[in-house]
């Protein structure tokens, strides 16, 4: 066979992929940039075009798109700490010879696959100011001043929200990390411990560096899906009060639906998409760095 | 090259298949996209009815929620691919984009033939918020576009026996009287005032109401057309009315963050005295509690200066597509859902008012309290120029903002013009 020919052969078989990966990802990206720069209500046969004027105004102008960042961040900070830890010590206690080790890793790993409306809804109900169980569990230990509706006032709503956020997310680091203890082979606790290490030398010199590449991976992972979640919010408070729980894919969803503004929308989409790219690539070079080290 | 010929075929076939269609494909029934949950096993009774007189079979198709269903239909349209007969959630500008790309069939025609029988069955306020008057703000062409299948309105709703249990002996008229419940209520230790303001268009209906009551129609719409300030006193006073809410202590708590159906479970359940409700809501309470003793009363006035004005109009219009090989067809099936019997029909299955005005008598006695009212009936699509989507939006937080005890009405009021400000500067 001709080598020109064999190429060509070769690259039908690479064809079905890149004119899928053109048509669903490629095409729509493409689609979604030229949306941005135009001014559509998503119905109207024709749209005006607008140039970088709406990526002006999200810039520079919408400052409700900037508090919906910071609140997204608030509870990715949340996520990436408290729930992050708390996955970590439950993996940490799994990953030893425990009795029924299987059971509590089946229990952990419900919340993730319950739904997100399902769960708010729940929730909703636990922290309501009236009849909720939160309030009344209060009330029962003494503490019944700290009562409160959570989800309507806006010095907890936030909090109350990212601790639900946690309670579903840390199954799936739990999951992760727990992998990842697996794969540290024994030997090495082994040998530190024949070296005299205790527990705490064992884990920071033996658990930590081998487990670094996953720690990336549950972050990039925690602050992608933390920064993305929307569902909970808008089952337990359609980002009220007065937009305190507010988040970016709210945002995008408003302009997209409620004030049918497409073009701002992709525009929208876009400089969010741009800033976790650019979160993903900084900690990618992190990684790298402490594996070096 | 057998080979190159079989990826072309596949791709051809693969991708020939998501091809939009300029025409709606010829079909051998009306299809009819829908929202209405509560209404599907009603409508299916319909059409098997329509079906055994006429031969011509009709399929309701059932997308809930209404977001899920906007989204569906704007799909839909962009696609080419809309229904037979359908649903448009949204404000009027919306319809005016869906009829000026072309997806709606103008029904002044029909409803104009016979000495205008089919539009004379119709409350003028069901029609008025799908047609578009000439030389409209909006750029449509005069006409109407939609047949209305129910109506509805929004008022307040009180609970007859947590009002006798509190002393009150009469439900409030005038604002200072239902502040003055509320109060009354707190110290019985009973909620007062529920109502879903998560859902933000339902403190719009609020404002509204209380806006055309202190200012008037005139002065409202000159604010919308940027002739008037909402730092004008009567805003303030408007705005203020939400600050004499919250410190009456007499809000259900969460009720910025509370859907509608919540809200409609704590009146239901005999929790809260009052409710910021629509018509559609004698349905929802039959189903909760059959038991459920209340009455229906205009928002109590907060002013004796202009009348009070509540939001109504067709609670759920049907438009054809202008596409569709069966508009003729889908017309009669309009014409024939909106005729005395099938609108009887649905008042008793679904327990909403009827767009038929010959439909009314022998209505449930909540629902006749609700249209009693219809002479005060106002919506943002009967009104010539709509206000911006932001200030909107500002306005509603900013109320749940003095709610939450966050900002004053006065500080909300120069916020609010701040935006307006600032959207005539960005359009311009």
């Amino acid at each position: 066979m001709k080598k020109g020919t064999r190429e060509f052969t070769n690259f039908l078989f690479v064809l079905p992929a890149l004119i899928i990966f053109s048509v669903f990802y490629i095409y729509p990206f493409f689609k979604v940039f030229n949306l941005s720069m135009h001014s559509w209500n998503g119905i109207d046969p024709t749209m005006k075009f607008v140039g970088f004027a709406h990526f002006k105004e999200v810039i520079f102008d919408d400052k409700a798109w900037w508090s919906s960042m910071a609140q997204a961040g608030y509870i990715t900070l949340w996520a990436l700490t408290f729930q992050n830890f708390l996955a970590l010590l439950l993996a940490l206690a799994c990953d030893r010879a425990i009795r029924a080790g299987s059971v509590y890793r089946v229990i952990f790993f419900l919340p993730p696959i319950l739904s997100e409306i399902v769960v708010g809804l729940v929730w909703k109900w636990i922290y309501n100011g009236d009849f909720g169980l939160l309030n009344h569990w209060l009330s029962m230990v003494g503490l019944g001043y700290l009562a409160r509706d959570w989800l309507s006032d806006s010095s907890t709503a936030l909090t109350a929200i990212a601790l639900v956020h946690c309670w579903k997310g840390f199954g799936w680091a739990f999951i992760i990390l727990l992998a990842g203890l697996q794969t540290i082979p024994r030997q090495l606790y082994e040998a530190a411990t024949v070296d005299g290490a205790d527990a705490l030398k064992r884990f920071t010199n033996v658990t930590v560096p081998m487990m670094i590449p996953v720690f990336v991976l549950v972050v990039i992972l925690t602050i992608l899906g933390t920064m993305q979640g929307f569902a909970l919010i808008l089952a337990m408070t359609r980002g009220g009060p007065a937009g305190h729980t507010e988040v970016p894919v709210i945002r995008i969803l408003f302009s997209m639906i409620k004030y049918r503004r497409f073009g701002y929308a992709c525009c929208q989409a876009l400089i969010f998409g741009f800033i976790l790219v650019c979160i993903s690539f900084m900690l990618n070079r992190v990684s790298k760095f402490f594996k070096q080290a | 090259m057998r080979l190159l010929l079989g990826v072309f075929i596949a791709f051809t076939l693969i991708f020939g298949g998501c091809a939009s269609k300029d025409k709606a494909v010829k079909k051998d029934r009306i299809v009819v996209w829908h929202w209405m949950t509560d209404r599907q096993e009603a409508f299916e009774e319909l059409s098997k009815k329509y079906e055994d007189l006429t031969g011509i079979k009709v399929n309701f198709e059932l997308f809930s929620p209404p977001d899920s269903y906007s989204q569906k239909i704007l799909a839909a349209a962009q696609a080419k691919t809309l229904s037979d007969i359908f649903g448009v959630l949204g404000e009027k500008i919306d319809v005016a984009s869906f009829i000026k790309a072309g997806h709606v069939v103008d029904l002044t025609p029909y409803l104009e033939e016979n000495e205008a029988e089919w539009k004379s069955r119709f409350f003028t306020s069901a029609l008025a918020v799908t047609s578009f008057e000439k030389d409209n703000a909006f750029g449509v062409t005069e006409g109407t576009y939609a047949i209305p299948i129910d109506l509805m309105n929004i008022q307040m709703v009180c609970n007859n026996k947590l009002l006798r249990q509190a002393g009150i002996q009469r439900p409030p008229q005038a604002w200072e009287e239902f502040i003055a419940d509320l109060k009354t209520l707190k110290e019985k230790g009973i909620k007062g005032l529920v109502s879903g303001w998560a859902e933000t268009w339902m403190i719009d209906c609020m404002v509204s109401n209380y806006a055309f009551n202190i200012m008037g129609e005139d002065k409202v719409i000159k604010t919308i057309k940027a002739e008037a300030p909402y730092t004008d006193s009567d805003w303030l006073r408007v705005f203020k009315l939400f600050e004499e809410l919250r410190d009456s202590g007499g809000l259900a708590s969460g009720v910025v963050t509370m859907d509608n159906k919540y809200a409609e479970q704590l009146f239901a359940n005999e929790k809260v005295a009052f409710a910021f409700n629509g018509s559609w809501c004698v349905n929802v309470y039959q189903g909760m509690n059959p038991k459920l003793d209340y009455s229906v009363i205009l928002p109590p006035e907060a002013s004796d200066a202009y009348p009070m004005k509540i939001w109504g109009g067709a609670g759920s219009s049907f438009y054809v597509n202008a596409r569709s090989f069966l508009s003729k067809e889908a017309v009669e099936f309009l014409k024939w859902l909106t005729d005395k019997e099938q609108q009887v029909f649905l008042v008793n299955k679904t327990k909403n008012l009827p767009s038929n005005r010959q439909a009314l008598s022998g209505i449930p006695k909540e629902l006749s309290e609700f249209a009693d009212d219809s002479d005060s009936i106002t919506h943002p699509n009967m009104w010539p120029f709509q206000e911006y989507p932001a200030v909107i939006e500002a306005f509603t937080k900013g109320v749940q903002s003095i709610i939450i005890g966050e900002k004053t009405a006065q500080e909300l009021v120069e916020e609010v013009q701040r935006i307006k400000e600032k959207e005539i500067q960005r359009r311009n």
